[in-house]
């Protein structure tokens, strides 16, 4: 079998793409190292937020991508059922000289086409955040900037590509990809894949996937940003999201809402050599934490619940812009170093690499039968009493409460395992239906998640991980290590006596 | 909708001890509802003994100390609903819950026993750096796993805080064959009980290292160690100690907070020191009508202790239905010195024959000490107390003529002195 493109990686652009090309009329597939769609990489761990688009310079692919793709969540969202709130961001100046770099970044912005952009006072900054410190003096307002939960999104993309045709290979490194004639060979450790076209998507290993072809070298590094998630209690604090004046290691340290009602705080931004470096520390913790209390003060740290720490794909390239375009290798499409705002630009990147597509002699014939919508989920805390009514009368598991927390039901945990790109471990369950993200972390639903998992995979709970791999949770049976070792012993005295 | 007397959230020891009271003092339109599949609550997965030696002057594990009130709910015949979940209580006592069989549908309550109990902290919430791998769970859920389904969360464990579900933890997993390499404890004390440091600890040689805690923890898929290192007297890590212990599990006993989402809800105060509902004598929270006890109250050391507890919430729920409710809270009761917290938070002693019963905790461990009672500048009270310790909760009875020279202006104070 030959596919006509093979995507490698099922972060938000490989799924993006896959969801593009669902489109028409191809085989498709995405190969993906992790477990499943935006488990592994920056699509997991990161702001989670819609850019405008004020802060790419102008000309760039990052400016261009990134005001086309903030358009396109509209429409994205409402076929795909992802919740998503254009919050609008803040730039806050503490002092007449930020004050001129607000302006510079409004120019860029007019210069990028980002609409509904304006400079505002103090008095209308404390308007729109009650909670903002006093010593914010103006702050550049972009109402075109907004949340989402960039997983969810990502999931519902590789939903929707796989509802109309696309396949996904998960637990899939790749390790080598030879060109044979027309066709490349694409090895992951268990299988070999055959595409005419392969895209290259693989976030902060793309350089070496690149280099696995022998097309032009380049290089990406992971830079580090760590963050904290407070209690819901403290999401109140901000309504919009709130930026510093970058520097030019980043947009800066964030304040902001998270779609669900949390305090999202970070990130560090930090360049490392590891791509594999996913660790918090004391210090960028601590780091996120200060600065972030130089735009809002309020903010409780004893009720963090979690952090984490994501990684950009930054270019090395002198332009430090996307690299998006076919290699010297004819087929080889790379789609690297796709750092911030790579996941607002993301649609507008799929677009682009359909057309890329094309001009490399892809033929497109759309699809009489491509469906937009992915099937509606069921939320069920957001339902009215008749219709939970009527919900649990259909399916009794609707009544069932697992995570008390965030009020998740048994029902939609099966469904969450059941859907096309389901849910095949802990945190694929977590990211898809938000059992374990409230405030008690998972202590609660965890072992109910760990029985649901393993019913409704047909596995042992030995055999459910948090997040494939080897994370399992349990480590035996009880009593095991004692048969064990009785068993030994008792064979040392049956052998040690013959 | 549905008409109770009395509806009690939550059906462990709590809401066990409360429902058999109260259908004993002879209020009988009463419920249970719990969300598990089954009563007793965390009891039935504290399978070691320690349980009842007040209230039944024996020595019972915790599903035979559960058995003896579900066995007392069962021959009453008293309204229970498993596995529903309640959505909202409001401060009218109107209470919406659901499950599989009935849907979403609501109570009307003549009064409402909050007695859902408390839950871990995470993680997160003692922010300790490095990886997110698997093998990393509370306390209360590596029990779930050992004594209700059967399941060892790992087989080399540390185990961060010495509460005493991560001591009994510590034993429990020594005798299914893990190995648990140290008890790490932040605190110069274990906020356990002494019996389960000698019981569980100390028997089984784990060594439990005060002063100190895990500053990372690593592993990518699985936990592969932590390191742990000293804290000085504010409770930093002093990094120079730092020392690297592999491990594939880290089990958390960092410490209880009553649950009290359903009460923020209904716009019930809180004390932000206990996490629980502020309280009269009556148990009654700030809302009329609506009482707390047990570990949704404040977190106890002995269920013994919480079924008394809840009694007492009961017989107050029966009074509040038969005479309308109590005269208001005229005296403050607050933690002075030496004191961390005290339960009731305000009282008035007209609605009250003989003494009523404060439970707090100290600070920090005292010896020799002097336990006070103000009211301004006037001793109410002062008794020597050999031993205070935050592991141990203080109980101390004031009778209504001790409590009657207290200033309505002053409140009451409760305070540790040196002896």
């Amino acid at each position: 079998m030959v596919y006509d493109v093979l995507i490698v990686g099922a972060g938000v652009v490989g799924c993006s793409i896959a969801r593009e090309l669902s489109k028409y009329k191809l085989k498709v597939i995405v190969v993906e190292k992790g477990e499943d769609a935006a488990s592994e990489g920056a699509s997991k761990a990161n702001s989670a937020i819609l850019h405008a688009g004020y802060d790419p310079v102008p000309g760039t692919l990052k400016a261009k991508l990134n005001v086309r793709g903030n358009e396109m969540f509209e429409e994205l969202c409402k076929d795909l059922d992802v919740p998503m709130k254009r919050t609008g961001s803040l730039v806050v100046a503490f002092s007449e000289e930020e004050i001129k770099e607000l302006y510079k970044l409004f120019d860029r912005g007019i210069k990028n086409g980002v609409k509904e952009l304006s400079i505002i006072t103090k008095d209308m900054v404390k308007e729109i955040e009650p909670y903002i410190n006093d010593n914010v003096i103006a702050a550049l307002y972009a109402k075109k900037a907004g949340i989402i939960s960039p997983y969810v999104f990502t999931i519902a993309l590789a939903e929707n590509a796989a509802q109309n045709g696309v396949e996904f290979s998960f637990n899939s490194e790749v390790v080598d990809i030879k060109r044979k004639e027309d066709v490349f060979v694409v090895k992951t450790p268990s299988k070999e894949f055959y595409a005419r076209y392969v895209v290259n998507a693989a976030g902060v290993y793309s350089d070496v996937i690149n280099n696995m072809v022998g097309a032009k070298p380049f290089s990406v590094h992971p830079r580090k940003g760590e963050y904290l998630i407070l209690d819901k209690d403290q999401g109140y604090l901000a309504r919009t999201v709130i930026f510093q004046v970058p520097t030019k290691m980043g947009k800066g340290i964030l304040v902001s809402p998270t779609i669900d009602g949390n305090l999202l705080i970070g990130p560090t931004s930090e360049d490392i050599q590891d791509k594999e470096f996913k660790a918090t520390t004391r210090e960028g913790l601590n780091k996120a934490i200060t600065v972030a209390k130089r735009s809002v003060d309020k903010f409780d740290v004893r009720k963090t619940i979690t952090q984490f720490t994501g990684l950009r794909a930054t270019p090395d390239t002198e332009e430090k812009d996307f690299i998006i375009g076919e290699s010297d290798v004819k087929g080889f499409i790379n789609v690297a170093g796709i750092e911030s705002p790579g996941f607002t630009a993301a649609p507008a990147i799929a677009e682009m690499v359909r057309d890329i597509l094309k001009d490399a002699g892809l033929e497109l014939v759309e699809k009489d039968d491509f469906n937009p919508k992915r099937k509606p989920v069921i939320r069920f805390v957001e339902l009215s009493d008749e219709e939970k009514n009527r919900l649990i009368k259909e399916n009794p598991a609707y009544g069932r409460i697992v995570c008390r927390c965030e009020t998740v039901t048994e029902g939609e945990v099966i469904d969450a395992i059941r859907r096309p790109v389901g849910a095949k471990s802990v945190d694929g369950v977590k990211r898809r239906v938000r059992a374990g993200m409230g405030r008690c972390q998972g202590s609660f639903c965890g072992p109910r998640i760990v029985e649901i998992l393993a019913r409704e995979l047909n596995i042992s709970p030995l055999e459910v991980t948090k997040h494939g791999r080897n994370s399992y949770i349990l480590a035996g049976e009880t009593k095991k290590f004692l048969l064990d070792k009785a068993s030994e012993l008792l064979k040392k005295e049956v052998y040690g006596n013959a | 909708m549905l008409n109770y007397d009395i509806v009690i959230i939550g059906g462990g020891p709590a809401g066990l001890g409360a429902a058999v009271e109260a259908y004993e003092k002879g209020v009988k339109n009463i419920v249970i509802i719990e969300r598990d599949k089954y009563l007793g609550g965390i009891l039935e997965q504290c399978i070691h003994n320690g349980f009842g030696l007040q209230e039944f002057k024996e020595e019972l594990t915790g599903p035979e100390y559960a058995q003896r009130f579900i066995d007392k709910v069962e021959e009453y015949d008293i309204n229970v609903m498993l596995e529903t979940m309640v959505l909202e209580i409001t401060p009218d006592r109107i209470v919406k819950a659901v499950n599989s069989k009935e849907g979403v549908f609501t109570i009307k309550a003549g009064a409402i026993i909050l007695a859902m109990g408390c839950r871990e902290r995470p993680r997160g919430a003692i922010m300790i750096p490095g990886t997110r791998p698997a093998g990393i769970l509370t306390a209360g859920t590596a029990q779930r796993y050992v004594n209700m389904e059967g399941y060892l969360p790992g087989k080399e464990i540390v185990i961060l805080g010495s509460g005493d579900v991560g001591l009994i933890m510590a034993r429990r997993l020594t005798l299914e064959g893990a190995k648990v390499k140290a008890v790490v404890e932040i605190m110069p004390y274990s906020s356990g009980l002494t019996r389960n440091i000698v019981q569980c600890l100390e028997d089984f040689d784990i060594p439990l290292l005060l002063s100190h805690t895990v500053v990372e923890i690593h592993g990518k898929d699985r936990v592969e160690g932590v390191t742990i290192a000293k804290v000085d007297e504010n409770r930093e890590p002093i990094m120079e100690t730092a020392q690297y212990i592999s491990c594939d599990t880290l089990i958390l006993s960092v410490g209880l907070i009553p649950e009290n989402e359903l009460s923020k809800q209904a716009g019930i105060e809180l004390d932000p020191v206990t996490g629980g509902p502020v309280v009269n004598e009556m148990l009654e929270t700030s809302v009329p009508g609506i009482f707390a006890c047990g570990n949704v109250l404040q977190v106890h050391d002995l269920v013994d202790n919480v079924t008394a507890e809840a009694r007492m919430a009961a017989n107050s729920a029966i009074r509040f239905i038969r005479e309308g409710g109590f005269k208001k809270s005229n005296i403050s009761v607050k933690a002075g010195k030496g004191i961390r917290y005290v339960v009731p938070q305000r009282i008035n002693v007209d609605n009250i024959d003989k003494r009523i019963k404060f439970r707090m905790r100290p600070t920090d461990v005292y010896n020799n000490a002097i336990l006070a009672v103000k009211s301004g500048d006037r001793y109410l009270l002062r008794q020597k107390r050999i031993r205070l310790t935050p592991g141990e909760m203080i109980d101390v009875n004031l009778s209504k003529e001790i409590l009657k020279n207290a200033d309505e202006k002053e409140g009451i104070v409760f305070l540790v002195e040196e002896g």
